[in-house]
């Protein structure tokens, strides 16, 4: 579902992605570990091209995102193109961007109207199944800010679940959570991935990633150092930086 | 502590301080010396014959004046309704990636902000000495034109020159709100699939609205006065008509004072307005909308708190 083959990403001269290579199954969950600064989140964002990569390629679901390859050359999308591939991809960020002008209902029905030029009426339905299915049905009327954190990240998952998106991206959905809040946005992301989501999940929670993740990738320094089953991946790093890591985190 | 739907009241505690307030001197003297002065000025408009407030209760309501409070509104309306959709387009167009558009937004700011409006008045009221024809068309190709003068009449030169100009300030009002709405608005807006210009018009202007209301709403009021300028121009505004019936009838303070009335008047009119469309676009950004000073004084009179009064608390 996700292939990235020897990415690179600068910002100026920084270097945050130094050749990255990484594949992702459909119905495969990959959660992205390592200390802030090593180009997690910046790799997030180049498979959905918030960020345009230097070199290498990302292909979802055997397309490029950003560009199109027309007789040997890459040529970069139009940006209707763009968002058209991007609605296809949908993203959970740390903060939750959760739309402070819209109610609940209207931040999770304004994808597919606006985008989809769905009917408001059908739109608002299946924007309420999704409510009731992030345990939030509720909540339709409030606004974001009268929510707590989790509430506001399950109506983020909500609202990025009704585009009807073929991947989902998280980049650290709970990092910004209160301690006690951060088991049922966890739970709404596991009984997602048990229903076959492909999921790429950045995080600190090595629990999540352990028990729900298909695969484990450590990042360090702009390149990925170490990858594979979860499990075989936090018992027996077998690198260094790794187990240090770990450890420091565990 | 039943189910009234009053307000709970705190009990008066035991053993609460009940000490005797510092005495204030200077405010005592402060308030004596304010209340004597405004006690002057009520004597002077009362007994002065200068002010001639016969007249003024004549001349408030009369058809002049009437339709120049007409000209006055619709010239603020109009300017603003050019300014605000002007500011809007030279917003975005600053904040474009591509430098000519950029720039051009920037000298268009330039020009108009440098420059004083009643010069730019003036400009527009001549334009038939700079292009005595104007007309619509394929550049070098075929096009259709008619004289300058039947095309822009003073009226309509007022509303270009306040209109243009005030373009000019609403840009740089529209592009701060536009700058202080999170990057992660875009950001999430981009993810779901949106467009540049459905983010713009979708998620970012509706929430840059609650910083571009106040100023606009004082550019507004602005305006309202602003617009007397056009009186120069051949246009009979409400200072344009009092203008011509202080010379007729030798009265100017009567006049420019009534014209004042209606000035306040108008403002007061305006000030409310804003407040309103301020509250409006507050939605989402405090936890709960204040009550409006109608609603508070619900909550304050006893008579209508036996009805459910309204969300008092959360």
């Amino acid at each position: 579902m996700v292939r990235a083959e020897g990415v690179h990403k600068r910002y100026g001269v920084l270097e945050v992605l130094r050749g990255i290579d990484l594949t992702v199954a459909r119905g495969e969950v990959a959660c992205i570990i390592g200390p802030s600064g090593s180009g997690k989140s910046t790799l997030l964002r180049c498979i959905n091209h918030l960020e345009k990569i230097n070199a290498g390629r990302i292909l979802v679901d055997g397309v490029l995102v950003g560009y199109e390859e027309r007789a040997g050359r890459l040529h970069e999308l139009h940006e209707r193109e763009v968002a058209r591939r991007r609605a296809e991809i949908g993203m959970v960020f740390q903060h939750f961007n959760l739309f402070p002008h819209l109610s609940v209902l209207e931040n999770v029905a304004s994808g597919p109207a606006i985008v989809k030029r769905t009917p408001r009426a059908t739109a608002e339905r299946a924007a309420r199944a999704l409510l009731e299915r992030v345990g939030l049905a509720d909540k339709a009327d409030a606004y974001p800010r009268q929510l707590s954190g989790g509430q506001q990240q399950r109506v983020a998952i909500a609202r990025a679940l009704a585009m009807e998106p073929k991947l989902m991206l998280f980049d650290e959905p709970t990092s910004a959570l209160d301690p006690e809040l951060v088991g049922e946005v966890l739970a709404v992301m596991r009984s997602l991935a048990e229903e076959g989501m492909t999921m790429v999940v950045v995080t600190h929670e090595i629990g999540f990633a352990r028990e729900v993740g298909d695969q484990l990738v450590f990042m360090d320094g702009g390149v990925i150092v170490e990858s594979g089953p979860p499990r075989a991946v936090i018992a027996t790093p077998k690198e260094r930086r790794t187990r240090d890591f770990l450890e420091a985190v565990l | 502590m039943v189910n009234s739907g009053a307000p709970r009241r705190t009990e008066r505690r035991p053993g609460e301080i009940a000490a005797v307030p510092v005495r204030h001197a200077g405010r005592w003297v402060a308030a004596g010396i304010v209340l004597v002065l405004a006690a002057m000025l009520v004597h002077s408009l009362v007994t002065n014959a200068g002010y001639h407030w016969a007249t003024i209760k004549a001349y408030l309501f009369a058809p002049e004046i009437l339709h120049g409070v007409v000209i006055t509104l619709e010239l603020t309306g109009a300017a603003m309704a050019i300014g605000i959709a002007g500011g809007i387009v030279l917003a975005i167009m600053r904040l474009s990636a591509n430098p000519i558009v950029a720039g051009a937004s920037w000298l268009y700011v330039y020009l108009f902000r440098g420059t004083p409006v009643l010069v730019q008045l003036f400009l527009w009221y001549n334009l038939a000495y700079l292009y005595g024809h104007l007309g619509i068309g394929v550049p070098f190709g075929p096009h259709a034109s008619a004289s300058t003068n039947s095309l822009i009449s003073a009226l309509t030169a007022g509303i270009l020159g306040l209109g243009l100009n005030e373009a000019a300030y609403m840009a740089e009002i529209v592009r701060a709100g536009i700058i202080s709405v999170d990057a992660g608005q875009s950001e999430a807006a981009a993810s779901l699939g949106m467009r540049r210009l459905q983010i713009m018009f979708k998620i970012v202007l509706p929430q840059a609205m609650r910083v571009i209301v106040p100023p606009t709403g004082n550019e507004t009021i602005s305006m309202l006065k602003t617009s007397s300028l056009v009186s120069t121009v051949a246009v009979y505004d409400l200072f344009g008509e009092s203008q011509l019936l202080a010379a007729r009838t030798y009265l100017p303070i009567p006049l420019f004072l009534m014209a004042s009335i209606w000035y306040l008047a108008m403002t007061t009119v305006l000030t409310i307005g804003q407040y309103y469309v301020e509250r409006y676009y507050a939605r989402g950004a405090a936890r709960a909308l204040p009550l409006t000073p109608f609603q508070r004084l619900r909550v304050t009179l006893p008579i209508w708190r036996l009805r459910p009064a309204g969300p008092v608390t959360e």
